[in-house]
């Protein structure tokens, strides 16, 4: 292929590639430098090199600790339960019945609901003691002397990964069905028609199929999982152990001002990210294996 | 039901067959789908339930379910002037989705028809500003708007949201552009179609579902986002969400103002989700993987 050629087809690739790295990497390329430096707004001062400070700050800080262990357990409960749930449903909902389009409907409204509001719901409306849902049907089934819980303070976490399932549940749940849907039904038909049992055509034929879609969906929801800030922020504010990075980093940023130390745990959560994206990406996942033309 | 459905289940003979007689655990299960449907929904309904109450009945215990309609707190929510945060909110989704389109369309068409070497190299790349959470980057943008006078301005939000989206979008329509099939593009050279006429017979019948989806995929999540709508705006380029955070004050309750609040700000997501979830489950699984 001539020079000219090939420029003329990287061209329409150019704009949105180069508008990523100006918006995205430079950002995080000062993130990288700042992360190595004292910079603290309060003390405007004593800004300078800092070497790996920071990072040993971040790494041995109670806090810090706690709030990569709460990411890491708050984004694999998440995924997991919503994936499962969501293939359940997805299943249920492959099947011809009366009305699937409402239920269907029903089902996907959890994801259509603002974050933000969507975490307000749970904390007043749902979880709160005193005229919650929760409690009041508690009252409503057991009368006025019925047990009645500050949900959210018993069970911070706990609480906002039931939010978070509800509302990734339908995402997991819309993207399996698209995967089921486009199964090739004469292949399982035949099977049938051979003697497999239900559970041996499930694991034989239609697991296989949707391991790209399961992939997929596990892929997006955790990429944004990760990264969740509005129910943290909303349900518990980070109290009460809750604290994942990204509250974590907002709070030091944006509350403590100290730019060196957010900067690093920012470094820390990409490097986490990264290397596990890349190990899922190119080891375990099929989706980077279609061929090219 | 909606179409894509109708026409599917056609092309399944044998499953109508077999439901045709209906055995006892298909009503099981048919009553177990419904059944978790609803209950998914239930605390949808129960906010719809609760902002249609006085202050009073909505903070009830235990609630009371038949209490008279009021609609005191979408009365008292729209006193306390959301129109400005809202009007914002659609500013910044509905250009940036724009932008989003724009640069996304020729990137995707350059990674899939006649790609460009190393594409997938280029995919990954922009995938991988995915994994960059965005809490990363809060700081370099918060000091560089603060500099060049750009915080509290909705165009700042614009650019990056624009820059959120774009990677789905590119993968997303680089998958519906691979649909297009390159014997149709070859036929069209030989007959002498220009690049033009090429891209509105042959690519743009295939692609404008894609296109769809993913345009009402950007526009959702532009709708919700709040971690960098609070950072960097203030009073005049206030969105929805950020809006919404404000409003819990610790004085008193406002528990039905709060539910039809939170109802309003999901309506433009509801409304288009509900009308285009076709396009959501195309969009979702990437036209993808098929």
């Amino acid at each position: 292929m001539n020079k000219a050629g090939a420029w003329a087809r990287r061209a329409p690739l150019l704009p949105a590639l180069i508008f990523m790295i100006i918006v995205t990497q430079l950002p995080f390329l000062v993130t990288l430098v700042v992360s190595f430096m004292n910079w603290n707004a309060y003390y405007p001062d004593d800004r300078g090199f800092a070497g790996v400070d920071n990072f040993v700050s971040v790494l041995t800080d109670v806090n810090a600790r706690k709030a990569i262990f709460v990411t890491v357990l708050l984004t694999v409960g998440v995924v997991l339960i919503s994936l499962i749930v969501g293939l359940c449903i997805a299943l249920l909902l492959d099947r011809k019945f009366r009305g699937r389009g409402v239920a269907r409907t029903l089902m996907i409204t959890p994801f259509l609901v603002v974050p933000v509001a969507a975490a307000l719901m749970w904390k007043h409306a749902l979880f709160n003691p005193e005229y919650g849902l929760l409690n009041g049907m508690l009252k409503m089934v057991f009368g006025d002397n019925a047990p009645q819980r500050d949900w959210i303070t018993d069970n911070p976490l706990i609480s906002i990964v039931v939010a978070l399932v509800w509302q990734w549940t339908p995402f997991m749940m819309l993207i399996l069905l698209a995967g089921l849907q486009s199964r090739p039904m004469d292949v399982v038909e035949a099977a049938r028609i051979d003697g497999a049992s239900p559970w041996q055509i499930f694991r034989s034929m239609t697991l296989p199929h949707l391991r790209p879609y399961i992939e997929l969906s596990g892929l997006l929801g955790a990429i944004y999982v990760v990264q969740n800030f509005d129910a943290v922020f909303t349900i518990t504010s980070g109290g009460l152990g809750t604290a994942n990075l990204p509250y974590f980093i907002y709070q030091t940023f944006y509350t403590a001002h100290d730019y060196g130390r957010a900067s690093a745990a920012g470094v820390v959560v990409v490097i986490g990210t990264i290397i596990i994206a890349t190990f899922a990406l190119r080891t375990a996942f099929s989706l980077f294996q279609e061929d090219s033309r | 039901m909606t179409s894509t459905t109708v026409k599917k289940a056609a092309t399944r003979p044998p499953l109508e067959i077999r439901h045709a007689k209906p055995k006892r655990s298909g009503v099981l299960l048919t009553g177990l789908a419904w059944f978790i449907s609803v209950m998914f929904v239930l605390p949808v309904v129960w906010m719809v339930l609760t902002s249609l109450h006085t202050e009073q009945d909505a903070a009830a215990n235990p609630p009371k379910l038949g209490a008279p309609i009021s609609l005191d707190g979408y009365r008292s929510f729209f006193d306390s002037g959301p129109w400005p945060p809202i009007a914002n909110s659609l500013t910044a989704s509905i250009v940036s989705t724009f932008l989003v389109l724009v640069l996304a369309l020729p990137a995707a068409y350059a990674l899939s028809i006649k790609p460009v070497k190393k594409w997938s190299d280029v995919m990954f790349f922009f995938l991988s500003t995915k994994f960059l959470p965005v809490v990363a980057g809060l700081l370099p943008v918060y000091l560089f708007a603060q500099k060049v006078n750009l915080l509290d301005n909705i165009w700042l939000l614009i650019i990056l949201y624009t820059s959120m989206n774009l990677p789905i979008a590119v993968w997303m329509l680089r998958s519906f552009l691979s649909e297009v099939p390159v014997e149709m593009l070859e036929a069209a050279q030989v007959d002498g179609a220009g690049l033009v006429r090429t891209l509105k017979e042959i690519v743009a019948p295939v692609v404008m579902p894609g296109i769809a989806s993913a345009a009402l995929i950007c526009f959702i999540f532009s709708w919700n986002e709040l971690l960098f709508a609070r950072v960097l705006t203030g009073t005049r380029a206030e969105t929805a969400p950020v809006f919404l955070t404000g409003f819990v004050t610790s004085q008193g309750l406002f528990l039905a103002k709060v539910c039809a609040a939170s109802l309003v700000v999901s309506l433009p997501v509801l409304a288009a989700g509900f009308a285009a979830q076709d396009k959501l489950v195309q969009g979702l699984s990437m036209g993808a993987v098929k």
